[in-house]
């Protein structure tokens, strides 16, 4: 894998809803430092996704102006691993064929042995031949990590994946994403402050005002979750969620 | 088991109702013959009626096969290509609108009393369904699949074959489901136009000689062919989707 690159964003976007133009954001900066996780918290339908989208180039029926860039200046487009919320493993294939699907979308050769390696890093490889409706959430969820760690990219970006999940099992893939995503350029969308409490090393909650940093706890992530700075941290994120001060 | 049970039972109602409003108007045998007589004919005819109804067999099995080759070819056709799309598919469209048995004569003109014509016509019945809907598969491919397909960096040719067919075979099930159950029609339809084999030819023959009963058996040998092909198709398109 490349050197985790920072990402630059910084632009304004617009989306049409009901014949008319309304600002989505505007003139909004937002920077991703190499190796960390950023959060970008907020509420549904403020634009997160839609940064996230336009930074993983896919269409967001917003009209953006402005540029994202990386400080190595390369382009960022062939360095981004995805993953969404869920519903975005192939029913089709197993396991395995699942975490190797980069490679065949790209007709590249697959590597079999590096698949094992993977699946076995987020405790799948009694499973490997089973198809995703026979897994639970969480456990497809791990595949679905696997598949972003296979891809091998420097720049992860990370949709809610973790939001359809039940709260043990969200727990436990916070930390596992945590410690495998450690040296990524990691983005994670998240609307659920404690999630944003928990792992992130830069916080940004987004409103309809537009981004607000908040600092987060000295700890380094994934931080325990009933860590006295993570739970007053995730308190100071609802109240700017809800329009409070902090 | 209790399916199977179930449809046992509601076959022996019909035959019983069958045998109960013949005895009860006591209907002439070549008016309505009752289930015994239709029986029985269909054993003493079973020479006739397994000649008859092999020509039948080969001409849906083949119309089939070649229809949803032809269907499904067509679905991934306008589902790549623009040009296909504004083109062709008006046209497909429209060809909806003709009646396909009006066709049926002009078809036996072109290709002869044999087979192919039987064939060719099962193929057009066959051939629209499946590419409808195997082709609205295609289109409704999960935008999530899109989206990752995406950013992993999959050319469109490979975004076709690995994530917008397997998404939308369970489309192309319930085209060939439907395609399992027109197919026979076709052929029959076929046969009735002009032909010397096949069930159709049969049951119009014995029609014609009013041999009721005869005509009854055939019927019933297409009927449960029909049902049967209907259930192959049905297990394989299953299995095609297994997941």
């Amino acid at each position: 894998m490349s050197k985790a690159p920072d990402i630059y964003f910084k632009g304004s976007a617009e989306i049409e809803r009901d014949g008319e133009n309304r600002v989505l954001f505007d003139e909004l900066e937002l920077h991703i430092p190499a190796n960390k996780i950023t959060c970008l918290l907020g509420a549904s339908g403020v634009g997160k996704s839609t940064i996230l989208r336009l930074i993983a180039g896919l269409d967001t029926g917003a009209k953006f102006t402005g540029e994202i860039t990386a400080d190595d200046e390369k382009a960022i487009a062939p360095r981004i691993a995805y993953m969404a919320q869920g519903g975005e493993l192939f029913p089709w294939l197993s396991v395995i064929d699942n975490v190797m699907l980069g490679a065949k979308l790209r007709g590249e050769k697959s590597d079999e042995t590096r698949a094992l390696d993977v699946i076995d890093k987020v405790g799948l490889t009694s499973h490997i031949n089973k198809k995703p409706t026979k897994l639970s959430g969480g456990e497809q969820q791990r595949v679905s990590l696997a598949r972003t760690l296979m891809e091998d990219r420097s720049i992860v970006l990370l949709d809610e994946p973790f939001s359809a999940l039940d709260a043990k099992t969200r727990s436990e893939m916070q930390e596992l994403a945590g410690d495998l995503l450690s040296n990524h350029t990691v983005l994670l969308v998240t609307h659920d402050p404690f999630e944003a409490a928990r792992l992130g090393h830069f916080i940004q909650v987004m409103t309809p005002q537009g981004l607000e940093h908040v600092e987060a706890p000295k700890t380094s992530p994934v931080r325990a979750d009933d860590d006295d700075e993570t739970l007053a941290c995730q308190g100071r994120l609802y109240r700017l969620l809800r329009g409070n001060a902090p | 088991m209790t399916k199977t049970l179930n449809a046992l039972g509601s076959a022996l109602l019909a035959i019983l109702v069958w045998q109960a409003i013949v005895t009860g108007f006591s209907l002439p045998k070549f008016i309505l013959p009752g289930p015994l007589l239709v029986a029985e004919t269909m054993w003493k005819s079973r020479v006739i009626i397994f000649d008859n109804a092999i020509v039948t067999i080969a001409e849906v099995l083949i119309g089939l096969v070649l229809g949803a080759m032809l269907g499904a070819a067509t679905a991934i056709n306008l589902a790549t290509s623009a040009f296909a799309r504004i083109y062709i598919r008006p046209i497909l469209v429209f060809s909806q609108a003709v009646p396909v048995f009006a066709l049926a004569p002009i078809l036996t003109l072109w290709l002869g009393y044999g087979i192919w014509s039987k064939i060719f016509m099962t193929v057009l019945i066959i051939y629209f369904p499946v590419a409808s809907a195997f082709y609205d598969g295609l289109t409704r491919t999960p935008k999530a699949y899109l989206d990752l397909a995406k950013v992993m960096g999959a050319n469109n040719n490979r975004l076709m074959w690995h994530v917008r067919i397997p998404a939308a075979l369970p489309s192309l099930g319930s085209g060939l489901r439907l395609a399992a159950v027109y197919a026979p029609i076709g052929a029959v339809i076929g046969e009735w136009v002009g032909a010397s084999k096949g069930l159709g030819y049969l049951m119009l023959l014995a029609n014609g000689r009013a041999k009721i009963d005869l005509m009854f058996a055939a019927l019933f040998v297409l009927a449960a062919f029909t049902v049967l092909l209907h259930a192959l198709v049905d297990k394989g398109a299953k299995r095609m989707i297994k997941h």
